[in-house]
């Protein structure tokens, strides 16, 4: 089992003639992902690698192929937009890769999205991957391998550095999901949380935070009062000076909320074990299920 | 990013809200010049993009003409939080009867835009929150239909009894929410709105910061940008569009992607030692990119040793080699290198690198020891 999206899952890529979206069709469909058809307006009725339906619009897409999932690859002024049409059309479950999405435009997208009942992952993430199965995003297929270990973090390349510490040492994972790292996203730790409690293939939960905002106490509350799995977390950002943005326009460390030494503090109080370093999650993880 | 006070005004004037006159003078004479026209005490403002410029002693009341000119020299002297002071707004002073706040920022928690309003103003609002809160009102406002007329009203009869200063807020409340939206802000501030004794509505500070986001769809408020008000090092890196914040160690870090980025400072830091800077070479890096990212470390003279730290993924470490390689040849480094590359293409990485006598690590840990090691000629942990 996982979480989100599996072998079934019937996957449309917008924006696939773009440069990152061509890309990373490829290795979305090398990886064994059930590409049913890609967006570019004005390039409808041509194929992409020769076998991969392109339509004008999304709408048309889902009628003509069924899919019940999207990958947005389209430049940042029309990421929202993207995101909309793809709501509109149905599509329940969305992920936006897109860096750099304006967070008013976020504003419009989110209450819309919700109404028209689809999850939205991202943006600003990697996507996710259930190993094996489907990888719908930009995390490589290489360093990840089936097992009973979710993961769930709002970085890109210190999930991968994760990722690839836990299957070096054998533990494969259900599904890796980057929810990223904006201040205003679809998914956010609780929705993954919830869904890895509910998996039943899922043993155990990594979750992996970063300085800024106050989703990871949420979540530590939540894995305390609604969680029968063991969860154990790292959080980045624990030498970030307060103030300054460290990439992530979400990881800004306002007044007393959102520094590392908090969220380390609501990990710990809620039963949580906290690694230092990356590399103490793969420990961390064996000691939680032996215990 | 963030803009002058005097341009947030600008700004906040464009959009109908009563902000009194001011100028900005760059010299003592020009000040004093200022003063002269407007005639009698004004306030003479240091333009930083530092909060506390009033406990800082950015901030003053002159008589004179004669003493707005000693009082600009001192405040052009000053630094508020390391930031030299390169600017003053001349504005006339203003009689207060009564000082408000009011702000909008972008919520991550209701995921909308956010005003705060309370009738404790002039002072810290962070804390206000923390002392009174009941003293702030917080009201969400939904993206599709604007703030709407009664909703200001609402916001402005918890600042003012009086229905003609409320009706005056309000007015306000809807012109600030207009200017916030129009600009692409992540935060629009007046603090303190005040009464005048004559029972006018007026904001005498303003303060917005832009959503870097917004940018490239927004010229005339990317055109704000003051790049004096900066570190030279940042600024240069935003050019090559990496993202580069300054710290006081001297281990130099090149990371692709923030988190990592973060996460390898806390590990320079576990290990011992002193991160020089955060630097995140972004997502598709191309060779062009490392060798900016060099130059801009290494002209740190703190920096003494480099740790470059990639995951490939997007990125394609044999890109990463070929800058570093490329920069070197270039300028060679006077400090020690240590390299540390996994993922995407690091096979022919480590090639590239071998044929230029440079060895790369695997290991994530391995390396920033190593890297802190050269740094503090061996002595750390």
């Amino acid at each position: 089992m996982s979480i989100f999206i599996d072998k079934e899952t019937r996957l449309l890529i917008q924006g696939i003639t773009g440069r990152d979206g061509s890309f990373h069709a490829k290795q979305m469909m090398e990886y064994g992902t059930k590409v049913v058809g890609g967006v570019t307006p004005g390039k409808g009725g041509l194929k992409f690698e020769t076998t991969v339906p392109i339509f004008n619009t999304v709408a048309q897409a889902v009628k003509e192929t069924g899919a019940n999932a999207t990958v947005i690859y389209v430049p940042p002024p029309f990421a929202a937009d993207a995101m909309m049409e793809a709501a509109d059309a149905g599509i329940p479950f969305i992920v936006c890769i897109t860096e750099g999405v304006p967070v008013l435009d976020m504003t419009r997208v989110y209450p819309f999205v919700k109404e028209k009942g689809a999850r939205l992952l991202g943006p600003n993430c990697p996507g996710l991957i259930s190993p094996g199965q489907s990888k719908v995003g930009i995390i490589p297929g290489s360093i990840c391998a089936s097992g009973p270990y979710g993961l769930v973090s709002r970085s890109g390349t210190l999930t991968y550095e994760v990722v690839y510490q836990m299957t070096r040492a054998g533990m494969g994972q259900t599904t890796c999901v980057g929810i990223g790292g904006d201040p205003i996203n679809g998914t956010n730790f609780i929705d993954c949380l919830a869904a890895f409690e509910a998996d039943n293939e899922t043993k155990a939960v990594v979750m992996i935070g970063e300085i800024g905002g106050t989703d990871e106490q949420e979540a530590a509350k939540f894995v305390k009062e609604k969680m029968s799995k063991p969860v154990v977390g790292f959080i980045a950002g624990q030498t970030a000076p307060p103030g300054r943005r460290m990439g992530h326009a979400g990881a800004i460390i306002s007044g007393s909320a959102g520094t590392a030494a908090e969220k380390m503090q609501a990990f710990e109080e809620n039963g949580i074990g906290v690694a230092k370093r990356p590399i103490d999650v793969v420990s961390l993880l064996k000691k939680s299920i032996k215990s | 990013m963030n803009i002058h006070e005097y341009q947030a005004k600008d700004i906040f004037r464009k959009f109908g809200i009563p902000i009194p006159p001011g100028e900005v003078a760059r010299t003592p004479e020009e000040a004093e010049a200022i003063a002269r026209k407007f005639g009698g005490t004004v306030v003479v403002k240091a333009q930083v993009h530092a909060g506390g410029r009033g406990k800082a002693g950015g901030v003053k009341l002159a008589k004179t003409p004669e003493e707005v000119k000693s009082t600009a020299a001192q405040i052009l002297k000053l630094r508020i939080k390391d930031i030299p002071v390169e600017k003053v707004l001349v504005t006339p002073a203003a009689d207060i009867a009564s000082e408000a706040y009011v702000g909008i920022i972008v919520d991550r928690v209701s995921k909308k835009a956010v005003f705060m309003v309370s009738p404790a103003g002039g002072i810290d609002i962070e804390e206000v929150a923390e002392k009174t809160p009941e003293k702030i009102v917080r009201h969400p406002v939904d993206p599709r239909y604007g703030l709407q007329s009664y909703e200001a009203m609402n916001l402005a009869f918890f600042l003012y009894k009086d229905v003609k200063q409320a009706r005056a807020a309000a007015k306000i409340l809807q012109q600030l929410y207009a200017a916030f939206m129009a600009s692409g802000a992540s935060l629009a501030e007046i603090n303190p709105l005040v009464t005048t004794p004559e029972g006018e509505v007026v904001a005498l500070d303003a303060k917005m910061v832009i959503d870097d986001n917004e940018l490239d769809r927004l010229p005339d408020i990317e055109a704000l940008r003051d790049e004096s008000a900066e570190a030279p090092s940042e600024v240069l890196a935003r050019k090559a569009n990496l993202t580069f914040i300054k710290l006081d160690g001297n281990v130099g870090c090149v990371v692709n992607g923030a988190g990592l980025a973060m996460a390898t400072m806390d590990l320079v830091k576990y290990y011992g030692g002193d991160p020089a800077n955060f630097l995140d070479i972004g997502g598709s890096s191309n060779p062009e990119k490392v060798v900016n990212a060099l130059r801009i470390i290494t002209s740190d003279p703190n920096v003494k040793a480099i740790l470059f730290n990639i995951f490939g993924g997007i990125t394609r470490t044999d890109d990463v080699a070929n800058g570093i390689v490329t920069a070197i040849n270039e300028n060679p480094l006077k400090v020690p290198l240590v390299i540390r590359l996994t993922g995407t293409n690091d096979e022919i990485a480590v090639k590239i690198l071998k044929e230029n006598g440079l060895a790369a690590m695997t290991d994530m840990d391995e390396a920033v020891q190593k890297a802190v090691s050269l740094a503090t000629g061996g002595k750390a942990t």
